[in-house]
């Protein structure tokens, strides 16, 4: 059974006989809306997985063990999921980084650090526990240990970006990677750094593995002192203008690396950064602008309900009542932050379905349309 | 004869608008107020009714011992009410968008009904619910083959109303899939058949697959034994069929709702646009699990006040909505069922023949509008 296809099984999907009977006879709703009454996981057209444990990893984050069911694909080190989490009723999605080696095992792992004031972080962090279900999306990202390997590897790692640089470290360690490795990690205090325990012990154990760090708040008690700069590079890794290098971490970190990689070793850096939906910058209404993905069409925003405005510029957006009852212009924001015009109330949540006709953008929107 | 003359209420527009304000103060509070509650509701009436779909059909399968029979249709006829009306027709209305789960989108969802359930979003959720009652506009008002207004003007073809209503209730499935197709206006010559290909070929993909499933697949998985399962499908839609025909029929045409015309609700306000869905809708009084398996439909007004909140919440709302309509001395309409489908029976009978419409029509939106002069569309208005 491949996953890949019953995810996007059709009715009309050809198949062996005995799976398009079972498509027949449980339509209109689908085999897997009868499968999960047995148990959440039991699906086969959607990734789904279980947490099995939750430790707190550092003072303000929490590791959690995951065991996907048969539709997980695997991942490669260094990319990120999107993971579904039922909170009060409302599924929120957020992207982490497995720290798990890469491969498709059926033991996942992801750490999440809670961010001040951040709904879904909080939620994990307190509430995770064996039991608890969550919906995966495919593993993606270009932010990944290339094939074949290269010849050294400099990673670099603020707060919870140490999560996709602990699964390139993990898995390079896991299939002796010859080649130096260097890390350099950024932590306010000893004990905020994640994966610190493993860290130093994967250090013991390989001596291709250079680890330094950086506590921000604790000066002297780490490697390395103060916020990323290029001094810390000769110290922290000797080949560092030659290494591939992969850093995460939060945005005054990225540009700072990237200023630094800016002349002519753009092509050995590779960065990622998330940004919780509470930290994405609001803005007035009437500015920014509105991407119709569907489209590839990107329009001025001009203050107007999304639905005027996607009508202006030309893009097939269904309507129906125009005042927010019938749902006829529901679609799904991508990313972006609306108000809703009605309720006053405004959402930064990625990838939810919100009525057009009374959502107005307060920042750069990007609409399945 | 209906009481509409009694009901022209003096209200002028400034309590109008203040009425509709008391309504979006419910509706802002409820919606603020969704939660793991609802959540959890209406995943436990969709257990209930995947559970009571497997049990029935596989009850059905062994239908040739007589209490398997009984057993597995009655199991089989209930699961297709809550999947039809508290499932299918709340999570398309988009009552349970908020939660984000694409099994519970009203958008994606698909229901165990012939119509397509694109469909039934555009002419339900649109058409019907957005020109609630205005003749002429919301081709729910008889779905085109009945006389179920005064201001609908009469034919002989009318004598024959009953029978039509019969009909209709036996085979509603397929009556609400051809709903989009607007028959009515293909035999008049308005539109041509060739513009609805689309809609017909969207139609007779779903009745295929309908049909496939409860006529020929799960009867042919019993063998020789058939008859039993097809039996018990043809029954258990039967059974659907008049009881979702019965309960929407007593939403909107009980004695005392009122038609409108399209005149009247021009440039309607928020306020005045509740104050229609209110005169134009009726309750059933009845049980918890009567409310439920009537997709909580029996709180037709709350629900076309608030089309989009989830159902379960109707109830908790009906109380408030009936104080403030006390308030206002507008008539809320409500009765058991039995009284309430009585009067709709009289109505399809005495509609059967001409009538003179005795000024029994609709005055009362008409007569708030007018009332004084500075009146004018609120922001979202229709």
């Amino acid at each position: 059974m491949n996953p890949a296809t019953t995810a996007t099984a059709s009715p009309r999907r050809r198949g062996i006989p005995a799976r398009r009977l079972l498509d027949a006879i449980s339509g209109p709703h689908g085999l897997d809306r009868y499968l999960e009454q047995i148990s959440p996981t039991f699906v086969i057209g959607e990734c789904r997985a279980e947490v099995t444990a939750a430790r707190q990893g550092s003072e303000d984050s929490v590791t959690l063990a995951l065991r996907p069911n048969r539709a997980w694909q695997g991942h490669r080190a260094g990319q990120f999921i999107q993971v579904a989490v039922e909170i009060d009723g409302v599924r929120h999605n957020r992207c982490y980084s497995p720290a798990s080696p890469e491969g498709r095992g059926r033991e996942l792992e992801i750490t999440v650090k809670r961010h001040p004031g951040g709904l879904v972080s909080n939620f994990l962090a307190d509430h995770a526990q064996p039991g608890l279900v969550l919906g995966l999306s495919r593993a993606d990202g270009d932010f990944h240990l290339p094939d074949p390997r290269p010849d050294s590897i400099l990673l670099i790692g603020g707060g919870s970006g140490i999560t996709p640089l602990m699964a390139i470290l993990r898995t390079l360690c896991s299939e002796g990677y010859p080649g130096p490795i260097a890390l350099i990690q950024y932590a306010p205090d000893p004990e905020r750094a994640i994966y610190r325990e493993e860290l130093d012990r994967l250090a013991a154990e390989n001596p291709n593995f250079k680890l330094s760090r950086s506590y921000t708040r604790a000066p002297g008690a780490g490697e390395l002192d103060g916020h990323f700069s290029p001094a810390h590079l000769p110290q922290a890794d000797p080949c560092f203008t030659t290494a591939e290098t992969f850093a995460c971490g939060p945005p005054a970190l990225l540009d700072a690396v990237r200023g630094t990689w800016a002349n002519g070793l753009e092509q050995q850096l590779h960065v990622e950064s998330f940004l919780p939906p509470s930290l994405l910058p609001v803005g007035e209404p009437g500015t920014g602008s509105i991407r119709f993905a569907g489209s590839d069409l990107e329009v001025e925003n001009s203050g107007a309900s999304i639905l005027e405005q996607a009508e202006r510029a030309g893009v097939p957006a269904q309507s129906g009542c125009r005042m927010g009852i019938c749902h006829t212009c529901t679609c799904r924001k991508l990313s972006g932050t609306v108000k809703n015009l009605l309720t006053d109330e405004v959402s930064a949540a990625p990838d939810e379905e919100i009525q057009l006709c009374i959502s107005a953008p307060l920042s750069d929107l990007v609409i399945d349309l | 004869m209906s009481n509409t003359t009694e009901s022209q209420i003096p209200l002028t527009p400034a309590q109008i608008e203040s009425f509709g304000e008391e309504l979006d103060a419910i509706r802002r509070r409820v919606l603020a107020d969704r939660g793991e509650h609802d959540a959890n509701y209406i995943r436990k009436v969709i257990r209930a009714q995947r559970g009571l779909e497997v049990a029935g059909r596989g009850l059905l399968w062994a239908g040739v011992f007589p209490p398997a029979w009984i057993a597995g249709t009655t199991a089989l006829s209930l699961s297709k009410i809550l999947d039809n009306m508290e499932i299918g027709h709340n999570v398309m209305h988009g009552q349970y968008d908020w939660m984000n789960d694409p099994a519970l989108s009203g958008k994606q969802f698909e229901w165990d009904n012939a119509c397509p359930a694109d469909q039934w979003r555009h002419s339900h959720n649109y058409m019907h619910h957005t020109h609630t009652n205005i003749v002429g506009k919301d081709r729910d008002i008889g779905y085109g083959v009945l006389r179920m207004s005064e201001d609908q003007r009469w034919r002989p073809y009318y004598l024959g109303n009953p029978v039509y209503a019969t009909l209709l209730a036996l085979f509603f499935q397929y009556g609400v899939a051809l709903h989009d197709l607007e028959v009515e206006r293909l035999t008049s010559g308005e539109a041509k058949l060739a513009d609805k290909r689309k809609l017909l070929s969207g139609i007779w993909k779903k009745v295929r697959r309908q049909t496939l499933k409860d006529y020929v697949i799960f009867p042919a998985l019993s063998g020789p034994f058939f008859l039993f399962p097809l039996a018990g499908n043809a029954t258990a839609n039967l059974v659907r069929n008049i009881w979702s025909f019965t309960i929407i029929f007593c939403g909107h045409f009980p004695e005392g709702t009122h038609e409108f015309t399209e005149e009247e609700t021009e440039n309607e306000s928020r306020g005045q646009w509740y104050y229609r869905q209110l005169l134009g809708s009726a309750n059933l009084s009845g049980s918890r699990a009567f409310h439920i398996l009537a997709g909580n439909l029996s709180f037709q007004i709350e629900h076309h006040l608030f089309p989009d909140l989830p159902a379960n919440r109707y109830a908790e709302i009906s109380t408030e909505v009936r104080e403030i309509c006390e308030r206002y001395g507008i008539p809320y309409n409500v009765g058991p069922l039995g009284k309430q489908f009585g009067s709709v029976v009289k109505k399809i009978c005495r509609l059967a023949l001409p009538g003179r419409k005795d000024g029994v029509a609709s005055q009362p939106p008409a007569s708030v509008t007018t009332a004084d002069g500075e009146e004018q569309a609120v922001p979202l208005a229709v």
